[in-house]
């Protein structure tokens, strides 16, 4: 693996010689989400396999080319997970792209995000040098939080190498109920119910039905059933599945699919809609304007992503206030001063 | 400028009674939690408006004057130590929680509210902020993210920069900057994540918007005795690795029962080498399944004795050893001093026995007190400020575990800071390249570097002192502090 690591290094110090720009590649699974960057490939993949796992210290630690399926499997022999449950989007999805992508599936709004979960990172930056941030363990405050801040940088800051993840253990018992109830309702029972200590671990609402998923001690979830009601799922872990991975009927679609997130108690919003993280994720399936909605959300106290388009857009994620984008450009030139990765894949500006 | 000029600009800027500069006015901001280190500052200020917070930094900004923020004080690492030469920017007068929304449970706060005081709001809604240091009666939120400060309940419910949703800065140069969201997306970079824990170096936090959470309807806690540290050690691992993650999960040793006992009387067993506090909350049906369980583990790890609290009076009582465990051991001993390392808990034997011998080899007793769960030890080093030499050595000795957590693959510091305080143990934690990163990640907030400068990331002549210091050290306890 090191002369993986010398010959990515190698192809570093070349792009900055000759003034080239390059593309982190993973297996592609994400390549859809944000935008189109020029460059040549640097294919990652080959830099994979679990470094160490440790199931009592609930850390594990793994290449970036590292297929998450592979680590889901290791995990799940332990009777542990990946708490935030990141969508795959592709059966070679990698442990980078997981990282660089930043994006959580159902359980985030209950568990948290990825970023929640990263410990510690060892990257090369863009002079080639490998640098370590963050460690192995639950508790470090020594210097920046740079390895979350990697967490959805779309590889725009360097070239992820290692990551060490906290994991958590499955839960003894899961159950997932479905009540029928309309939009307005269910914005209003998934906001209440989140309030109370329902051991809530999933929502989802569209087309008329509310599904809630309830993760803990068997006992507790047996008792919040009983006084939540609703019918039972069969299946369950297969409906999760399907809408993480955006294969649920909803997503079939060949109009637009925006993003919006906004503050969980947010009213109804018009349009086609699946509602998930407890009312703070609304996928909506709009041939609307970007600025329309975006000054609808903005409104909202949100943002509005354009998550997977047949048109290439220019601006897919929601504009900086100057000063944010002025921080953000100074970032990225201490990470990556001679501008070669990924460039423009989040932003046009850099 | 000169200090009767800056006073009188300062004095356009805010009331005359918000610009302190008598020197028995500036005293009692001399030092934070971290009372080793004393610097009396040039000027305090006191502004109460966002607006009175923009126009002190752009003057200090426009005269080249070092400006260091402070919230209550409470910092252990000195993180908010003055500058002879600079302003200290009090958010002492921000202390309005400004909105509390129980349908959405988060609550938005000025920077000088105290920690206990969000979880007070929030209870007439059945919610509760979560992150607990145990300071929250005095310290305040500002300060909290400052220092990603944790408690004793995060393994479960996690560190300040997991409870946080959304900042309100400036940056020394003026620019208001929000950072994150009151949804669960921000665009950009993570900049919320980057500003948690970043030690007053990136901007100063004029609004916080926390995460509530539903306030568990139960609590109870085991204590368990055992013979040895290591049997202690074990247990915690099992538990572990039976799938449960407790609410709190604490281990203290023999030393620091002792000193816990004889101060509160929580019943503790004084001929136990080690103990740990395990909790469990939720429900009641989840509160008694974890429970059970763990008693199981306990037993099979070898306790010699186990005690479940009766009732919330009884798991209060259990607990107030372990959180007067500081001041407990300042009555045993003149003067203590905390250290704050973080190490993979397979570790713990390992070390503890090092400091066990670190401590014989310096003539000064440890109490060790343990977020068992997350790996965050606090050694508390026992020594008498009044005798010559004394403090030298405990900071040698506090060094030294630091290093050691280092090499053990952990960390200088978990949940206190860096401060004024590990800055040279930060060279033994990171090479070069990444402390170059992160005096360029400080310069992309604040090119000037004067937001309180000096702290947290050494500069590379310092980390070169410091590697020679390892040869001759004890000599320099109080170095200059450089500007970068």
């Amino acid at each position: 693996m090191q002369n993986l690591i010398e010959q990515y290094r190698q192809t570093v110090n070349a792009a900055v010689r000759d003034q080239s720009r390059l593309r982190i590649a993973g297996s592609g699974s994400k390549s859809f989400y944000g935008r189109a960057t020029q460059g040549e490939t640097l294919d990652v993949t080959a830099y994979r396999g679990i470094i160490s796992y440790e199931p009592t210290e609930l850390v594990i630690t793994a290449r970036a080319g590292t297929p998450l399926v592979e680590i889901e499997a290791a995990l799940a022999e332990r009777r542990q997970m990946l708490a935030f449950e990141p969508p795959h989007f592709g059966s070679g999805a990698t442990l980078g792209g997981c990282i660089a992508s930043g994006l959580s599936g159902p359980r985030r709004a209950y568990a948290g995000a990825v970023r929640d979960y990263v410990l510690g990172v060892r990257m090369m930056d863009g002079k080639g040098c490998v640098l370590n941030f963050g460690g192995q363990v639950m508790k470090n405050v020594a210097g920046y939080d740079v390895s979350r801040l990697l967490a959805g940088s779309l590889g725009t800051l360097g070239l992820l190498l290692d990551v060490s993840l906290k994991v958590l253990p499955v839960p003894a018992a899961e159950v997932t109920l479905r009540f029928e109830m309309n939009e307005s309702d269910a914005i209003t029972a998934m906001n209440r119910w989140a309030a109370q200590p329902l051991s809530l671990s999933a929502t989802c609402y569209c087309d008329g039905v509310l599904t809630v998923r309830l993760s803990g001690a068997s006992a507790a979830v047996r008792a919040v059933r009983e006084k939540l009601g609703g019918e039972s799922v069969e299946n369950a872990a297969e409906f999760w599945r399907m809408v993480g991975e955006q294969q649920h009927e909803f997503f079939q679609t060949a109009t637009p699919l925006w993003r919006l997130s906004v503050p969980p108690s947010t009213p109804m919003i018009a349009g086609k809609q699946l509602i998930e993280w407890g009312g703070a994720l609304r996928w909506l399936v709009s041939d609307e304007s970007a600025e329309s909605l975006r000054a609808l959300v903005a409104a909202l106290g949100g943002q509005a992503t354009l998550f997977r388009s047949a048109q290439a857009h220019d601006a897919p994620f929601h504009p900086l206030s100057p000063a944010l984008l002025q921080v953000h450009r100074r970032l990225k030139n201490s990470f990556d001063p001679h501008g070669i990765f990924n460039v423009g894949r989040m932003y046009s500006e850099f | 400028m000169n200090k009767p000029d800056l006073i009188k600009q300062l004095q356009t800027i805010l009331p005359a009674d918000a610009v302190l500069f008598a020197q028995e006015d500036l005293k009692p901001f001399e030092c934070d939690g971290l009372s080793a280190y004393r610097q009396v500052p040039m000027l305090v200020v006191l502004p109460e408006t966002e607006a009175q917070v923009r126009d002190i930094l752009l003057l200090c900004r426009r005269e080249h004057v070092p400006v260091v923020a402070r919230g209550a004080g409470t910092g252990l690492s000195g993180g908010a130590l003055p500058l002879v030469d600079g302003v200290l920017l009090s958010l002492a007068k921000f202390k309005r929680i400004v909105s509390l929304d129980p349908l959405a449970r988060i609550a938005r706060v000025q920077p000088g509210v105290r920690n206990a005081a969000i979880s007070e709001a929030a209870a007439a809604h059945g919610l509760y902020y979560a992150p607990d240091p145990s300071s929250q009666i005095a310290c305040t939120i500002g300060g909290n993210v400052a220092e990603n400060s944790g408690g004793v309940h995060c393994l479960k419910y996690g560190l300040t920069v997991h409870n946080v949703l959304k900042l309100r800065a400036y940056t020394m140069d003026g620019e208001m900057l929000e950072l994150g969201s009151e949804s669960l997306d921000a665009a950009g970079y993570d900049l919320l994540a980057l500003f948690n824990g970043s030690e007053g170096m990136l901007g100063v936090i004029v609004e916080v918007t926390v995460k509530l959470l539903p306030k568990p309807e139960l609590a109870r806690v085991v204590m368990a005795a055992f013979a040895s540290v290591a049997q202690a050690g074990a247990a915690v691992g099992e538990i572990i690795a039976a799938g449960i993650i407790p609410a709190g999960l604490e281990m203290m040793d023999k030393l620091s029962i002792h000193a816990a006992e004889d101060f509160v009387h929580a019943g503790y067993p004084l001929d136990a080498e080690a103990m740990l506090l395990c909790e469990s909350d939720g429900t009641p049906e989840e509160v008694s399944e974890e429970i059970a369980k763990m008693e199981v583990i306990l037993k099979r790890c070898g306790t010699t004795s186990l005690r479940t609290s009766a009732n919330e009076a009884d798991r209060l009582r259990l607990w107030a050893g372990r959180k007067a465990a500081f001041p407990a051991v300042g009555r045993i001993s003149p003067d203590y001093y905390c250290m704050d390392g973080t190490i993979p808990r397979r570790e713990l034997g390992r070390v503890l026995h090092r400091i066990a011998e670190l401590s014989q080899e310096y003539g000064l007793r440890v109490a060790n007190v343990f977020h068992a769960g997350d790996g965050n030890l606090h050694p508390l080093i026992l020594y008498d400020a009044n005798q010559p030499g004394e403090f030298h050595r405990a900071e040698e000795i506090g060094g030294k575990i630091l290093e050691l957590c280092v090499e053990v693959g952990g960390t200088i510091t978990g949940e206190h800071g860096v401060g004024i305080e590990k800055i040279n143990q930060m060279c033994a934690q990171f090479q070069e390249g990444e402390l170059q990163l992160f005096r360029a990640v400080k310069q992309a907030f604040d090119p000037s570097g004067l937001l309180n400068p000096g702290k947290v990331i050494p500069t590379a002549h310092r980390c070169a002192e410091f590697g020679k210091q390892h040869v001759h050290h004890g000599q320099v306890a109080f170095p200059e502090l450089p500007r970068f």
